[in-house]
């Protein structure tokens, strides 16, 4: 189906699936339970999900097939916050025309910045995205202030041209008259689910992505760009030129990455410089590593769990560990609290660089290396009774015993 | 007139005379083998040929045109394959994707977007990729990962790689430089089975006088920079100068 092969069509049902489901998956415990904070089916969290996994996805096209590692792919998600914001204030609130705009302009964005930057490879490339990223973020926050409206941020005001909003229009960003911010809310004994176009809007664009990029994957031109990270000398002698091959990848991931950030827009209809800084280059450049650079699936995990912790780790506090521990005696208590101070709260961010560097020493595959091991552990197919079975094609016969 | 031309080609690194005046003719659907002991310039000569050095002076033409100065991704377009002292093969890929890529690379040219294309619709390039597997009997390793091939089976892979393009002129790097006796004489056997079968050109860089001699319809001795003769193998196994050249002037 759709070009795709029986087990990879199972996969893609298996995500759309979960992707629809999730404001019901992410929900696990009813309203008013004290573990009800763990919750993260609410829209703003989820678009999230969608979003960043988007931006993964196309970061791992790049990253995980063709291992040149950028840098600097904030910068496509800033210029396409940017045009969908313009498209808003020129035209109307329709994200449409802004969502193609931004991927155009992040391909142009990602071929110039892709020419240059990948005349060299490894650290080299590395830093030269860095540098154009950090231009873009600068230019945003001071130079283009015309454009970009500096440090206060893209915003659509009054007095805007809006040439094609018609009089009884949302004033809030719409794909043709469905409004991003509307949800739909139903209860079921205690629990309950947010069901938001905004979220809907997004996941099914991650999925229709999602797919694009499982073709790439089985493609002649993702086996082409994995020979790319494995051996460039082979793939010259063989007749082909790697230059136009990464060029490709690159501006694909460049236009992943400016959707991403046009979807940024769409839910909230702002764009900051802040969007192109260094730190949001790196935060997909660890997405993508936890999840598991390469794999398909990956990239979307690491998003997710990312996104988890910077949004629910977060608002623990101090208060809320008293409360769980506190059937412990006093001292105990507080003694306890104290340790896990810093880990909580602001310190979320101590928590998740703990876990990478867990993740990345035990297992180099990312979690999806980890979720493999499991299911072998839980199925009975562990890697030694495997590695057994493939040995004895190697090994000699036992000799047959004579009477 | 042969299909490869080298004219009194010169190369220089600082103070060190790499080659001499070399002249090469290499006729069509010969077996041309370049020897000669430790820095004569083989190496040189071999990155000459396929225009990663370019000389100072001189002239390399392939079927009428010159290769100086083309990168290796149009050295390859021209005709010409080049097989490695180290097998160089895509080690992460499997054997039969490492068999797809120059079946693609031989249709499609440098570069083709084919990034919404799906492997299985391309039922002539799998055909052309397991043919070629089957002769060179790797097809029961198709699904094995490259890198963890036994060395000989890495360069019967690589072998394989560059015959299924079909090139005119197959430059050969030490191709068993490293191997076991019996990797060897199997190399052996098949770089002569292919000669037979396909009438390829080779030039073939060597140490080893075992694989010479099994292989070689025409020699070069090359000392210094220099070619000192070049003559048929039974010519070049009694030859003063060779001698000389290999076993110093005492010798001769």
């Amino acid at each position: 189906m759709l070009g795709l092969s029986k087990k990879d069509t199972t996969f893609l049902l298996i995500v759309i699936f979960l992707t629809l489901a999730t404001p019901i998956l992410l929900q696990p415990f009813p309203e008013g339970s004290p573990l009800a904070q763990f919750n993260a089916g609410y829209p703003d969290l989820m678009q999230r999900f969608a979003i960043y996994g988007i931006f993964a996805i196309g970061f791992n096209i790049l990253f995980g097939l063709t291992g040149y590692l950028s840098f600097g792919h904030a910068a496509f998600l800033g210029v396409g916050s940017y045009s969908v914001v313009w498209m808003y204030k020129l035209l109307s609130y329709n994200v449409l025309p802004g969502l193609i705009l931004a991927i155009i302009t992040s391909a142009l964005f990602a071929l110039l910045i892709g020419y240059v930057s990948l005349r060299r490879s490894g650290i080299y490339f590395s830093i030269l995205t860095l540098a154009f990223a950090q231009m873009s973020f600068n230019l945003a926050y001071s130079v283009l202030t015309p454009l970009t409206n500096g440090e206060t941020g893209l915003q659509v005001y009054t007095d805007d041209p809006q040439v094609l909003m018609s009089a009884g229009a949302p004033t809030s960003p719409h794909l043709f008259g469905i409004v991003m911010n509307e949800s739909t809310k139903i209860d079921v004994n205690g629990w309950q689910f947010t069901f938001s176009n905004g979220y809907y809007f997004c996941a099914i664009i991650a999925i229709v992505v999602f797919y694009l990029s499982l073709r790439i994957f089985r493609s002649p031109f993702g086996i082409m760009l994995r020979a790319i990270k494995t051996n460039q000398t082979r793939m010259s002698y063989t007749g082909l030129n790697a230059r136009p091959y990464t060029l490709a990848a690159f501006v694909i991931s460049g236009m992943y990455a400016g959707l991403a950030g046009g979807l940024l827009a769409a839910m909230d209809p702002l764009a900051g410089a802040e969007r192109m800084q260094w730190t949001a280059s790196g935060e997909v450049v660890l997405m993508t590593i936890l999840g598991g650079a390469g794999t398909l699936m990956g990239p979307v995990l690491g998003a997710g769990f990312i996104k988890y912790f910077e949004n629910i780790f977060s608002k623990i506090n101090d208060t809320i560990l008293h409360s769980w521990f506190s059937a412990l005696p006093d001292g105990l208590e507080d003694a306890v609290v104290f340790m896990l101070h810093p880990f909580i709260g602001k310190g979320w961010n101590l928590t998740l660089g703990l876990l990478f560097m867990l993740v990345v020493i035990f297992l180099p595959g990312g979690l999806i290396e980890g979720g493999t091991r499991i299911w072998n552990l839980v199925t009975g197919k562990s890697r030694k009774t495997r590695s057994i079975v493939k040995d004895s094609e190697h090994q000699p016969k036992p000799p047959v015993h004579v009477n | 007139m042969g299909i490869l031309e080298v004219t009194n080609v010169n190369k220089r690194f600082g103070g060190l005379q790499a080659l001499s005046n070399v002249n090469l003719d290499v006729g069509q659907g010969t077996v041309h083998a370049i020897i000669g002991p430790n820095g004569a310039g083989k190496s040189t000569l071999l990155n000459v040929l396929v225009g990663k050095l370019i000389p100072d002076t001189g002239t390399v033409m392939f079927n009428g045109a010159s290769v100086l100065g083309r990168k290796p991704y149009e050295i390859n377009q021209l005709g010409i394959s080049r097989v490695f002292q180290t097998p160089e093969i895509f080690g992460d890929l499997t054997v039969f994707e490492n068999m797809l890529i120059p079946c693609f690379a031989k249709r499609d040219g440098a570069f083709r977007l084919h990034a919404l294309e799906s492997i299985a619709s391309e039922a002539a390039l799998i055909e052309l990729a397991e043919h070629m597997l089957r002769e060179v009997n790797m097809i029961d390793k198709r699904h094995m990962t490259a890198s963890s091939l036994s060395r000989g089976d890495k360069r019967r892979l690589e072998m394989a790689m560059c015959l299924v393009q079909e090139p005119k002129l197959l430059l050969l790097d030490e191709p068993t430089a490293g191997m076991a006796r019996a990797d060897t004489n199997n190399t052996i056997d098949l770089l002569n089975q292919i000669h037979d079968s396909r009438e390829i050109t080779m030039v073939i860089i060597e140490h080893d006088m075992h694989v010479v001699f099994s292989l070689a319809k025409r020699i070069t001795v090359l000392a210094q920079g220099t070619p000192l003769v070049e003559d048929t193998p039974e010519n070049i196994k009694g030859h003063p100068k060779v001698k000389e050249a290999y076993l110093g002037e005492a010798a001769a």
